[in-house]
């Protein structure tokens, strides 16, 4: 059984000192070995931008893309082997802005793999504009006189867009965001982590100590059904996304590819050999 | 009109009325009886409405061009007359539904004008819908051919919809003709001459690249519907089940490409296939593959551009898309397939090629050859032809001696080329990144790892080695007819119509344009008195790209372009030589 250690790499972080997104690696590293895996099972593939660092750091197959392009490519591995645990990461820019295209898609896919978007409603590694994720009024270096566009909102976004699983996390609250990255990893299906991770850097607004005053967490509400698709909008429209916990799953997920008509059940990446006669034969046969 | 250059027949009217599957029955038929067919379609971007014709050259031996006459025009509308008769040659024939009230242009004389009552004997049978099976029967009878096989063709075409449907059209085939023995047999002189039996089938280039890309060991494609590349997605779609593969419709070719990158670092055979525009789209992500020597295989069936350009028509445009495209200098290779067996050798060899030098193997096709029909052997289309090799791996075993962390997946080795792992394999987990970065994979930005890294990928090609350059005719030519993709059909066949002039004409094509192959096409053209580069661009990007590589600055050397959309014809092409073979002595 692999261990903590396991999952760590020797690369030194590039990160800020107080980033979130070492509260969402240290997260990630203790679900995984909850979750029993091993590191040669792990595919990762991170987008661009500081969130997509994060590969850097976990021992596993990682897959460094291109910006906004996670989830084709996450896609694309999952097919190639279905049996890999495939973690797709990124931030509220690569995830909300330039892949937005690619992220509606995926919510009806519904691929079996998980995706970790580290939102800190700022664009950091290009030093201070601002995201998708901003909020109107926010003041950046592209938005001198306050932001002017309204922000989108993911989760809102990714229930009515047919997700089958939809979370948010926040990095400083530990055991919350472990347990949900379990949960999205267990799940049939695409599960979609919006998670808080503060910039110390460039976002002076959405501190952590902003998010601690004004979230709610929806672990402290029993009643809450988070199957119940309708209570999940109610929810995020009455929370305007300040919320943390499980939000949306449907438990009649059933993951693209085990709806490819005939897909094989072994991993494609393993398998070399040419077509068989027989096959061969009716394909050449139907060419009339 | 007869012996081995076949006759052409051709069938013209709107678009939606049945035109295709028209010229469908006759190239089936032709093929099945042991004649060569060649079928060239002009079409529209549009459904219903605008004109549309489908050619069918029918031979005693092997074609891979259209002709510059048609023999049989079947017209079903007046406009098919209009825009077509000029291309009928004294002595030919037109075949008009008598419903239109057909009439030649006053100046084109010696051209017999058949009115047959296409529509009203479809109706008399039931449905004006058999007007085209009416005039499959009249075309027999106007070419000679025996009638048999045509209602074979029909039985097994409507088979499956019963005698209700087979009989009435049967029967139209059989009135159409019929009533052109009785009535026109004297006004043909078509004698195709005697077939010549063989186990052949009629398919497009894209059924022979999606073919080869699927005995290469393609088990995942991913594409967005393009014109004229879909059919390549829609072939795989048919034949992925029988394998246990998957085709994607993706959302976008940037999500297509990306999908593929992410199959293909974990190890499975994949592939996309667009045209222009769509691969403009995909340039970022070639460089990713390039830098992660990630193996991708990308066909590239080009159109006419830029933009939007004229979809349907045809082009070779994208060469220097596909040899320098994406940011950065990214090593790739491209080929270009000109014939049906090469477009399946070459969907076939992509993924070989992908995965010994781990690296974007893009393939220039182009529209004539993705979407025209040719008879080629079954034989040809071998499942076995080469066998699936996946280049330099690492294997469990070694990877169990290498520290946890410490495997070396960017090695640089003596032919750029390291040995890989896939996910899966314990010990073998490593970072592939965009970024550069250093042996292990760590991003580096260090100027020595730098410089040694992009020697490392350029020297990956190296070694490459495949035949690239081929030839026909003659070392010493008079002239030598150069170019790639489906122009080499149409330059074979004006090889021989030269020939038959009394010319000494040699055909070079390039099957291989990226690494470029220097000196195999110095020496195929070292004897030739002259070189005659055909290529259907405004911008001569073949003739470029042989003198960036220090071929083709000597005078000898000229350049025959075309870029109206509109295939060269074997004439257009022996005018053009025939004139530069009329110039002075430039040697």
């Amino acid at each position: 059984m692999a261990t903590l250690a396991d999952f760590k790499t020797t690369e030194k972080s590039w990160w800020c000192p107080g980033c979130g997104d070492f509260g969402v690696l240290a997260a990630l590293q203790k679900s995984l070995v909850a979750l029993d895996l091993d590191p040669e099972q792990l595919a990762i593939v991170a987008g661009i931008g500081c969130s997509g660092k994060i590969g850097n750091y976990v021992n596993g197959y990682n897959l460094h893309v291109v910006h906004g392009r996670v989830l084709p490519s996450a896609m694309g591995v999952k097919l190639a082997n279905r049996d890999l645990t495939v973690i797709g990461t990124g931030g509220d820019g690569d995830a909300y802005a330039i892949g937005m295209g690619h992220f509606m898609h995926a919510l009806r896919r519904n691929v079996n793999m998980t995706y970790l978007v580290m939102d800190n409603h700022i664009y950091g590694l290009t030093k201070g504009q601002y995201s998708p994720t901003s909020d109107t009024g926010f003041k950046t270096k592209t938005t001198p006189a306050g932001n002017i566009e309204q922000p989108v909102h993911p989760l809102t976004t990714a229930v009515a867009g047919g997700a089958t699983f939809v979370a948010q996390g926040f990095s400083s609250w530990q055991p919350q965001l472990a347990d949900l990255i379990q949960a999205g990893v267990r799940h049939p299906g695409f599960a979609l982590i919006n998670i808080i991770s503060p910039c110390v850097t460039y976002n002076k607004v959405n501190t952590y100590d902003w998010y601690k005053q004004n979230l709610t967490n929806l672990a402290n509400d029993d009643a809450y059904d988070p199957t119940d698709r309708v209570a999940a909008l109610t929810k995020l429209n009455a929370t305007d996304e300040l919320v943390t916990g499980l939000i949306y799953r449907d438990p009649t997920s059933v993951p693209y590819e085990d709806r490819v008509a005939h897909l094989s059940k072994e991993p494609l990446a393993h398998q070399d050999a040419p077509v068989a006669q027989a096959v061969w034969d009716k394909i050449l046969t139907q060419l009339g | 009109m007869a012996g081995t250059r076949g006759v052409a027949w051709k069938i013209g009217g709107d678009q939606g009325e049945g035109i295709d599957s028209t010229g469908d029955a006759l190239a089936t038929v032709a093929n099945r009886m042991g004649y060569y067919v060649y079928g060239y379609k002009t079409f529209s971007s549009r459904i219903k409405g605008g004109h549309t014709n489908y050619k069918v050259r029918v031979a005693t031996l092997p074609v891979e061009a259209t002709t510059d006459t048609t023999d049989v025009l079947v017209a079903l509308n007046q406009e098919t007359i209009d825009k077509n008769v000029a291309e009928v040659p004294l002595g030919g024939l037109v075949l008009a539904d008598a419903a239109f009230h057909p009439v030649l242009p006053a100046h084109r004389t010696g051209v017999h004008l058949i009115e047959l009552p296409l529509t009203l004997i479809a109706k008399e049978l039931g449905s004006v819908l058999m007007r085209n099976m009416v005039a499959v029967g009249a075309s027999a009878a106007l070419m000679n051919l025996p009638l048999a096989p045509f209602q074979d063709y029909v039985a097994r075409r409507f088979g499956s919809k019963g005698e209700a449907v087979v009989g009435p059209n049967q029967a139209a085939v059989q009135r159409g003709y019929d009533q052109i023995r009785a009535e026109a047999g004297h006004l043909t002189q078509i004698r195709l001459g005697e077939p010549h039996p063989g186990d052949r089938v009629v398919i497009t280039g894209n059924d022979a690249l999606a073919l080869g890309a699927l005995a290469g060991g393609c088990r995942i494609m991913a594409a967005y519907p393009i014109t004229p590349a879909s059919d390549v997605m829609e072939a795989l779609t048919k034949w992925m089940p029988l394998v246990g593969g998957v085709v994607v419709q993706s959302e976008d070719e940037i999500a297509a490409i990306n999908l593929v990158i992410g199959a293909g670092f974990t190890g499975a055979r994949a592939m996309t296939a667009t045209s222009g525009p769509g691969f403009s789209l995909m340039q970022e992500a070639l460089g990713l593959a390039s830098m992660t020597e990630t193996p991708v295989v990308v066909a590239d069936i080009q159109r006419s551009g830029p933009s939007t350009g004229m979809p349907t028509k045809q082009e070779q445009s994208d060469l220097m898309q596909m040899l320098n495209g994406s940011h950065g200098e990214s090593p790739r290779i491209v080929l270009t397939p000109s014939s049906i067996p090469e477009a399946f050798a070459d969907g076939m060899d992509a993924f070989n090629l992908a995965e010994q030098y781990q690296c974007p193997v893009l393939i220039a096709s182009d529209l004539s050859l993705g979407l025209w029909t040719q008879s080629v052997e079954r034989s040809v289309l071998d499942r076995a032809r080469v066998p699936i090799v996946r280049g330099p791996m690492v294997t469990e075993r070694e990877l169990a001696d290498v520290p946890a962390g410490q495997f070396k997946r960017y090695a640089l080795t003596e032919s750029g080329v390291s040995p890989r792992s896939v996910p899966g394999m314990k010990h073998g987990q490593f970072l592939a990144t965009g970024a550069e970065h250093a042996e292990s994979g760590k991003v580096s930005e260090d100027p020595a790892n730098r410089t040694q890294m992009m020697q490392k990928r350029f020297r990956k090609l190296d070694g490459f080695t495949r035949d690239a350059v081929f030839r026909e005719g003659p070392l010493d030519a008079d002239v030598t007819l150069l170019a790639v993709g489906s122009t080499v059909g149409i330059l074979r066949e004006a090889q021989g119509l030269l020939e038959a002039e009394g010319h000494r004409v040699g055909l070079v094509w390039l099957r291989v344009l990226a690494p470029f192959p220097t000196r195999a096409v110095i020496e195929a053209l070292a004897g030739s008195r002259r070189v005659l580069v055909v290529e259907q661009n405004a911008t001569g990007q073949v003739l470029s790209l042989l003198r960036t590589h220090g071929v083709g600055h000597e005078p000898r050397f000229h350049s025959f372009l075309k870029y109206d959309g509109v295939p060269f014809t074997p004439g257009e092409v022996v005018e053009q030589a025939a004139a530069v073979l009329d110039l002075a002595e430039v040697l």
